[in-house]
Formats: structure tokens, C-alpha cells, sequence
């Protein structure tokens, strides 16, 4: 038997448990991709219900559907254009009036929908109760509550969405506005008569009121005639309110949604603050935050590196063992080398950072994203970030960034203009990542003193502070301000946490493991013809005369290119029998700043071209091998003064 | 007493005052230097013409009188600063006293002219303070480039000159009445809830001059000090 197939959209806000649900709905069954040609995240998951094949597209999370960011225009066109069979608009009840103005907004666009309304347990705690039959009556749109990180509704909401799709939808209310925008509305619908476009007649209309490019630049091909009507009657509306027309819809929008929240929901505010509301005023307290960020980070890190250097060498003994298996596949020789040496130690080497290191941090920090918490460092950071022309938002790939820097410049598609992405992407090549610091702790905390590692750490906030002041003064333009939502705090679903890590470990695997094993390969290679040695002495003046370092870093530095912690490695094996106690304190100090400056790794600077384009990627990588070289020869000179 | 007079004590107080406490007459004195003698005749004479409260021994502070003239007054100030420094390029330590002279002749109209020649620009050259907002009934600056040309002595002007959100203090509420900025960040600003008419209320603000947390139609929000201080409000009265 074939079964049928069928398409439903998931759409709502920021912060509403869209990805719970859609996690609860296709379980391991999905993949994320990009939107066809934009950096847009395009979530995707199928299952199997009542002989249907249900194919779910998570869209992103959105407050409306304006042309405000490529988020919006992607949501807004998939809708228009593809026509799913059904929407599912996922709803915050604790903010209910916020969310029924993008509800609003979907209705308008005539799409058959219904409405998951989500988070009844935390509206409930802030004393906000929802007359579900009363708002399916308002609305005109069938209304499913949900808990999704208990999984309660979920199976009524699909049953839900079936019996919508099979009966077809009838009942959806029209919003209606005040007289004088009805009036014109219905003026240029009639103007638009005959013509066919992807969006509905009365949603243009809006829209071409509303002053929206994109439909306007659509409309002025098929019927230019709409588009100056439209514009004479804009200025009719705005000569009648005082008001630009835009502002006009929108805050009439705006009243139907208050207008039905007021009579769908009944509000007891309890008279204590309930438990989410105090963490909140303590997380953001102005002295209390600080201290419960900074040590919450701090012991975050302690205990991801602690945990992090233990199975690292347990994972990296028990891999090399397999070198003799190897040794006994391939011999010695050239090929056996190549093969070890080149592949099998770029795998080692990837597995014993990943795993270790990226995975643990990962699922913590998405913890504290899923619970609300990092929107709360965002809004103590905002400050300090405005500093370097960023906004608080921008922490968060810097955060990623001590993971490992290639998912951190990824993620700075969270910030909104394309000045910004720049600059986030530049810091957080700078914050030192697993492999920095598996560097910085196995040299300088292991032999000089840990404190002194700490030391090197807050030097590099320093850096990125001072280099991305540079660099706003450098990148022209206005920093854009923080509108960011602090949704109420909430127990952080593990799934969800899960499938964010695996996805941000699938963008490492997808991107670093290539580079590393053909990098490693090439590297062997030279190694195996002799190459090496003279291209180190080439570096000499730089390695020997001005870092004052031994000969050998030269040819560490260039397997640092592939991954950072590699040229510890290589730097232990190569000084041995003596091991890296051969080094001075100084030199010590000297190779770790240059190890953590001098050069985005192969991987992350992939990731910069894909996100910024090859000529700001080899601008950032020339600058910070200048800077880390200067950096180090002015280090050993001054350490030299006090030693 | 003349209206320049007038004029450079009332925006004295109105830069001198902090939270609505009096200001003393030392203070005052000091920001002319001049002897408190005189500054005490003074503010006498403006108590009676209802524009401060003095009270002898504590000091002076403005009535919402005497705020509302002050308060164009440092409109005008710093909206020629930012005329002075942005188009005749002189410099930013000078145009302050420059200003000064020019502020009393600058007529309303004159004024408005300027704003949008600027751009309504939200901060003045020197000491970044914010630009108060004008008395035209309009909701956003697009609006008042759009529509000056109609007569609004007609639709008349605000009673009241609303504040920039950023002013006001841990648990005070308003009206939105006037947002400053382009059409994007308007779109985002409206798309969040923040509309003309829309109530807000204060929570807190992050320390060292962060960004503000509001409540605005049941959500919480985090916005920037770039943020705050174009957005305007008509502050409730308790």
C-alpha cells in the first residue's frame, strides 16, 4: 500500500517549545539543512500516522511576518508558495497576546492552520487560564493545549491536524480592521482582480497598505495599477489617523490580538512570585547576577576540562593501540606511514577532542540555552559587548567559541546585520577553544603553574577586548541595539538539548574531519620526503631569531594550522628524550600565546569563508598571524626584563 | 529679567537635577559662579512666575512648568550642537558654547526645520545625551517628515512632551507616543508589542548604563540603551 503524503509546518515564536514539539513528532527521523541559496536553518523531520507519511517542517522562530529579517521572508514565501496541507501555529500561553499577533498574521495569509497552545503549565503557575473552546470560537481555528516537555497533547494535536486536513478548513475568522483601512483594503483588492499571485488578494492588499517592498516589487509587474492606488490610499489613511499607515495596521493588529486574549483568558496573578519569576530577578540581579554567571562559567569549565583531560587520555591509549594492526595491514614503509600516520592519527586526533571536549560542553550550553538562561547573560553582557560594537547576544557564539571556534562562527548568523556577523565571527576566532586550551593547560599550567595559566586566559579577554574594539573602529557603521525576548524560565528538555549538541557536532564532523585528514596527510607526506626540516629553518628567523624559540617549533606550528593541540603533541615528541621541560618557563609562555593567536585553524577558516566570503576569511587569517607574531616577540622580550 | 535669563537657569536646574531631589543653591551657584546671594534672589523670582519650587535651605527644583521649557531649551541646545559639529564641522569642545548663544533665538519652527534636516538625530556631539523629543503630535519621525506640510497648529500639539523610557526609574510605567529611528527598527519594535499607545513598565535596568529590562503586553523584553533612548513615553502619574 502506498501511503499518502502530507506536509505540515511548524510556525511560531522564539522560545514557544516549537523544536520540543517537532522533536516529539519525528524523534530521531529529521535533518537540518539550509533553506535553498540563503544561511537560513531549515529543520525537517517525517513520521508515519494513521497511514499517512507526514513530512514536518520546523520553520524558524519568528515574532512576525514583515520583511524585517530573512527569517520572516523564508517563513512567510514557504507558506505562500509551497502550500503545506496545514500550519501548526505553536503558541506561548503565557504570552498570549503576544503570540496571536503572529497567529493574526497567519490567518491573513489564508493557510489552513491550528493552533498548538503550548506552556499551559507555566501560564497556569503565572495565573493565566485559557478558555480553549472560547478562543477556537474567537479565532475560528481548531485549539490543541499542549505541555510538549511532558509530551501532553501531543497525540491530540496530530489527531487534530489530520481531521483538519481531511475536513478542509471552513471556520477560519477573517481579522478585520477599523473602517477606514476596510474601506481600502477592499479598494485595491479590487484592483487586483484576475490577477494570480502566490499570496491571497485581501493579504496584498494589507501588505501594499502596510508599505512592504518585497509584495510591492512583485504587484508593480503583474498590475502596477494596484501599487499606485495603494500608495494614493496610504496617504489617505495617513492623513486621517496622523499616522504613518504601517503603524496604523499594525497597532490595529495588534488590538484584535489584545482583544481576544482579554476574552479567551482569565488573569489571577498569584500573589507571590512564583519560582521562575525569582530566579529571574536574582539572574539578572545587578550584583548577584555577575557573581552567579561568572562562577557558574567558572565551574562549567573546571569541570568540563577536568572531565575533558581525563578520557581524552584514555580515548588516545586506547586508539593507538591499534597501531600495530595497522603496522601489520600496511608495513612500515612509505604507504604504512602515510596511513598511520597521516590518516589514522587526523581521526585520533579528531575523535579525542570531539569527544571529550566539544560534546560535554555542548549539551551544558544548550542546557542553559533551553532553560532561558543564556538570554539572562546576554542581558548582563549587553553592556560590555556595545564596547566592541556588538550587542549582549553576540556572548553566545563567543561562548560556543571556547567548544571549538568552527559551530561559534556558524553561529553568528544570531546577530542582524551582515557588519555584525563580521565582527562576532572575527572575536570568536579569538577566544581559545578545546585544543587552545588543552595547549595552554598542558603546557603552561602543567609546568609553570596554573595560576599562571588563568593569567593567560584573562590576557586573552584582553585581546579580544582590544582587537574587537579595532575592529569596530575599523568596520564602518552604526552598532545596532539589543531587542531581545528574557522568556520565563523552564525546566530545559533533554531531547532537544541532545539533538542541538548532535547537530552542532555534525557541522564539526562535517567540516574539521575532512580538513584534518587530508591536512594530516599532507603534512606526513612532507614529513616522509624530508620537507619539513628545511621549511623549519626557512622560519628560522622568525621560530629562532625573533620568538626565541627552538628550530623544531617551526615545523609545530605548521601542524598547529590543522588543529591546535597537535603542535603540543608534536612539540613533546620531537624535544624528546627530554620532553617539553627542554623549554624555559619563558619559552613556554612565548609558544602558547603565539600557539593561541597565531592562526584560525584549517577548519575554522573554512568556516569563515563560508560564512563571510574568502577575502574577509584571508584578511582575519593574515592579520592574526601578524598579530600573534608580534605579540610573541614582544612577550619574550618583555618576560626576558623580569626573569 | 530677560528670557535668556530665564532660559539658562531653568536648563541649569534641569541639567543639575537628579531624581527629582532639590537642588541647592550652593550647587547652582557654583554652575555660574556666582554668589549664592544672587542665585537665591533669583530663584525667588522664578518661584513666582511657577516654574520651580524653591524652599529656602533645601534648595530648588523644576515644576512641570518649568521642565517643559527647560526641556526645549536642551532640545534646541543640543539639536544645534549636532548642527554645528555634523554640517559646519566645528569642533566638538566648542560648540557647546557656541550653542549656548544660539539656543534663545532659535524660534519652534526653526527648530522642527532643523531636527529634520538632521535626520532627528537621537544623541548631541559632546556629552551623548539624549535629544529630548518634540511636541508634534506625531508618532514616529517618518510621520513628521511626511506629514509637516499639513497645518498641525490644527491637529494641535502635545500637552505633555513625552521622555525617552531610558529616564524613567525601577517600577515607573508609560504610554508609547513616540518612537525616534528608520523604518526597520520601527517594524521590529512594533512587530514586539511596542506600539503607539502601548503601555510599558520598567523593571530594571542592567548596571554601568545597560540595556532595560521592560514588561510590555505581558512579555518580558531586553532592550539596549540604543534601544531605550529612542523610544518615548508619556510617564503615568502615580
Amino acid at each position: 500500500v502506498t501511503q499518502k503524503k502530507l506536509i505540515i509546518a511548524l510556525a511560531g515564536n522564539a522560545n514557544v517549545g516549537k523544536s520540543v514539539i517537532f522533536n516529539y513528532l519525528t524523534g530521531l527521523h529529521q535533518h537540518i539543512g539550509n533553506w535553498p541559496g540563503k544561511t537560513v536553518e531549515r529543520a525537517e523531520g517525517t513520521l508515519s500516522f494513521k497511514g499517512y507519511t507526514i513530512d514536518i517542517v520546523d520553520l524558524p522562530g519568528i515574532y512576525s511576518l514583515s520583511t524585517y529579517s530573512l527569517e520572516e521572508l523564508v517563513s512567510r514565501k514557504y507558506i505562500a508558495v509551497e502550500r503545506p496541507d496545514l500550519v501548526i501555529n505553536v503558541v506561548d500561553a503565557s504570552v498570549l497576546e503576544r503570540n496571536l499577533f503572529f497567529t493574526l498574521q497567519l490567518m491573513e495569509l489564508e493557510t489552513p492552520m491550528i493552533v498548538a497552545l503550548n506552556q499551559v503549565d507555566i501560564a497556569k503557575r503565572k495565573g493565566i487560564e485559557i478558555d480553549t473552546e472560547k478562543l477556537e470560537q474567537l479565532l475560528g481555528v481548531p485549539v490543541v493545549q499542549t505541555v510538549a516537555t511532558k509530551g501532553i497533547g501531543i497525540s491530540q494535536l496530530l489527531e487534530m491536524a489530520i481531521k483538519a486536513i481531511e475536513k478542509g478548513q471552513t471556520t477560519r475568522r477573517e481579522v478585520r480592521y477599523g473602517e477606514e483601512v476596510e474601506e481600502r483594503i477592499a479598494k485595491i483588492t479590487e484592483t487586483l482582480q484576475g490577477i494570480q499571485f502566490y499570496y491571497p488578494r485581501r493579504y496584498v492588499a494589507i501588505k501594499l497598505l502596510e508599505g512592504d517592498e518585497e509584495i510591492a516589487r512583485e504587484i508593480a509587474k503583474l498590475a502596477p495599477q494596484a501599487v499606485n492606488t495603494a500608495k494614493e490610499l496610504t496617504g489617505e489613511i495617513e492623513n486621517l489617523h496622523g499616522h504613518a499607515c504601517s503603524t496604523v495596521i499594525t497597532s490595529e493588529r495588534y488590538e484584535v490580538a489584545g482583544r481576544v486574549a482579554r476574552q479567551a483568558q482569565k488573569l489571577v496573578p498569584p500573589l507571590k512570585p512564583t519560582a521562575e519569576e525569582r530566579l529571574h530577578n536574582l539572574t539578572t540581579h545587578r550584583i548577584a547576577g555577575y557573581l552567579i554567571m561568572i562562577s557558574s562559567l567558572l565551574l562549567i569549565f573546571y569541570a568540563i576540562f577536568t572531565f575533558g583531560n581525563y578520557t581524552s587520555d584514555l580515548l588516545s591509549n586506547l586508539l593507538n593501540r591499534l597501531e600495530p594492526l595497522s603496522t601489520n595491514l600496511f608495513g612500515t614503509g612509505i604507504v604504512g606511514s602515510l596511513v598511520w600516520g597521516g590518516v589514522a592519527e587526523g581521526l585520533i586526533a579528531g575523535v579525542t577532542v570531539a569527544l571529550p571536549y566539544i560534546i560535554p560542553f555542548y549539551i551544558v550550553l544548550y542546557f542553559l540555552e533551553d532553560s532561558g538562561y543564556l538570554s539572562r547573560i546576554a542581558f548582563l553582557m549587553d553592556n560590555a559587548m556595545h564596547k566592541i560594537g556588538l550587542h549582549g547576544k553576540a556572548f553566545i557564539p563567543m561562548m560556543l567559541g571556547y567548544g571549538c571556534n568552527v559551530p561559534a562562527c556558524l553561529g553568528c548568523r544570531i546577530m542582524e546585520t551582515k557588519r555584525e556577523r563580521t565582527l562576532a565571527a572575527f572575536v570568536t576566532t579569538l577566544v581559545p577553544c578545546a585544543a587552545r586550551t588543552v595547549i595552554i593547560l598542558g603546557l603552561v599550567g602543567r609546568f609553570i603553574g596554573i595560576q599562571w595559566a588563568l593569567v593567560l586566559y584573562v590576557f586573552d579577554l584582553f585581546v579580544i577586548f582590544a582587537l574587537g574594539r579595532l575592529a569596530f573602529r575599523v568596520l564602518p557603521g552604526e552598532p545596532s541595539a539589543l531587542i531581545m525576548e528574557m522568556s520565563d524560565y523552564r525546566r530545559p528538555d533533554l531531547k532537544t538539548v541532545l539533538k542541538e549538541t548532535w547537530f552542532r557536532l555534525a557541522e564539526f564532523i562535517k567540516i574539521a574531519f575532512p580538513l584534518i585528514i587530508v591536512g594530516s596527510l599532507v603534512i606526513k607526506a612532507a614529513d616522509v620526503f624530508g620537507l619539513l626540516n628545511p621549511v623549519a629553518n626557512l622560519l628560522s628567523p622568525v621560530t629562532v631569531a625573533w620568538l626565541g624559540l627552538p628550530v623544531i617549533t617551526g615545523i609545530t606550528l605548521i601542524f598547529g594550522v590543522l588543529r591546535k593541540e597537535l603542535s603540543l603533541i608534536l612539540l613533546a615528541a620531537l624535544l624528546a628524550p627530554t620532553g617539553l621541560q627542554a623549554l624555559t618557563p619563558v619559552q613556554m609562555v612565548v609558544f602558547t600565546l603565539v600557539a593561541m593567536f597565531y592562526i584560525p585553524c584549517v577548519a575554522t577558516i573554512s568556516a569563515l569563508v563560508r560564512e563571510l566570503g574568502g577575502k574577509k576569511a584571508l584578511f582575519i587569517t593574515l592579520f592574526e598571524i601578524a598579530f600573534a607574531i608580534i605579540l610573541g616577540g614582544v612577550a619574550l622580550r618583555v618576560l626576558t626584563l623580569f626573569t | 529679567m530677560s528670557s535668556k535669563g530665564v532660559e539658562d537657569y531653568l536648563k541649569a536646574l534641569y541639567i543639575l537635577s537628579r531624581n527629582g531631589e532639590p537642588i541647592s543653591t550652593t550647587e547652582i551657584a557654583e554652575h555660574f559662579k556666582i554668589a549664592p546671594a544672587s542665585v537665591t534672589e533669583m530663584l525667588k523670582k522664578l518661584a513666582k512666575k511657577g516654574y520651580v519650587k524653591y524652599s529656602p535651605y533645601h534648595g530648588a527644583h523644576l515644576t512641570s512648568k518649568g521642565f517643559q521649557v527647560a526641556e526645549k531649551i536642551a532640545r534646541k541646545h543640543r539639536l544645534l550642537e549636532r548642527f554645528l559639529h555634523d554640517v559646519l564641522r566645528i569642533r566638538e569642545d566648542k560648540v557647546h558654547s557656541e550653542a549656548c548663544e544660539m539656543e534663545h533665538a532659535l524660534s519652534d519652527e526653526a527648530e522642527e526645520s532643523l531636527c529634520r534636516f538632521l535626520k532627528h538625530p537621537d544623541l548631541c556631539p559632546d556629552d551623548s545625551k539624549i535629544i529630548p523629543a518634540c511636541d508634534l503630535p506625531f508618532s514616529t519621525c517618518e510621520e513628521c517628515v511626511e506629514l509637516h506640510k499639513k497645518d498641525f497648529e490644527e491637529s494641535g500639539r502635545r500637552q505633555q512632551i513625552p521622555v525617552s523610557i531610558s529616564q524613567l526609574k525601577k517600577g515607573e510605567r508609560g504610554k508609547v507616543s513616540f518612537i525616534r529611528g528608520e523604518h526597520k527598527v520601527l517594524q521590529r519594535l512594533s512587530d514586539m508589542g511596542l506600539t503607539p499607545g502601548t503601555e510599558v513598565t520598567v523593571v530594571k535596568s542592567a548596571p554601568f548604563h545597560g540595556p532595560l529590562e521592560i514588561l510590555v503586553r505581558g512579555s518580558r523584553l531586553a532592550l539596549g540603551r540604543g534601544m531605550t533612548e529612542i523610544i518615548f513615553v508619556e510617564a503615568e502619574k502615580e
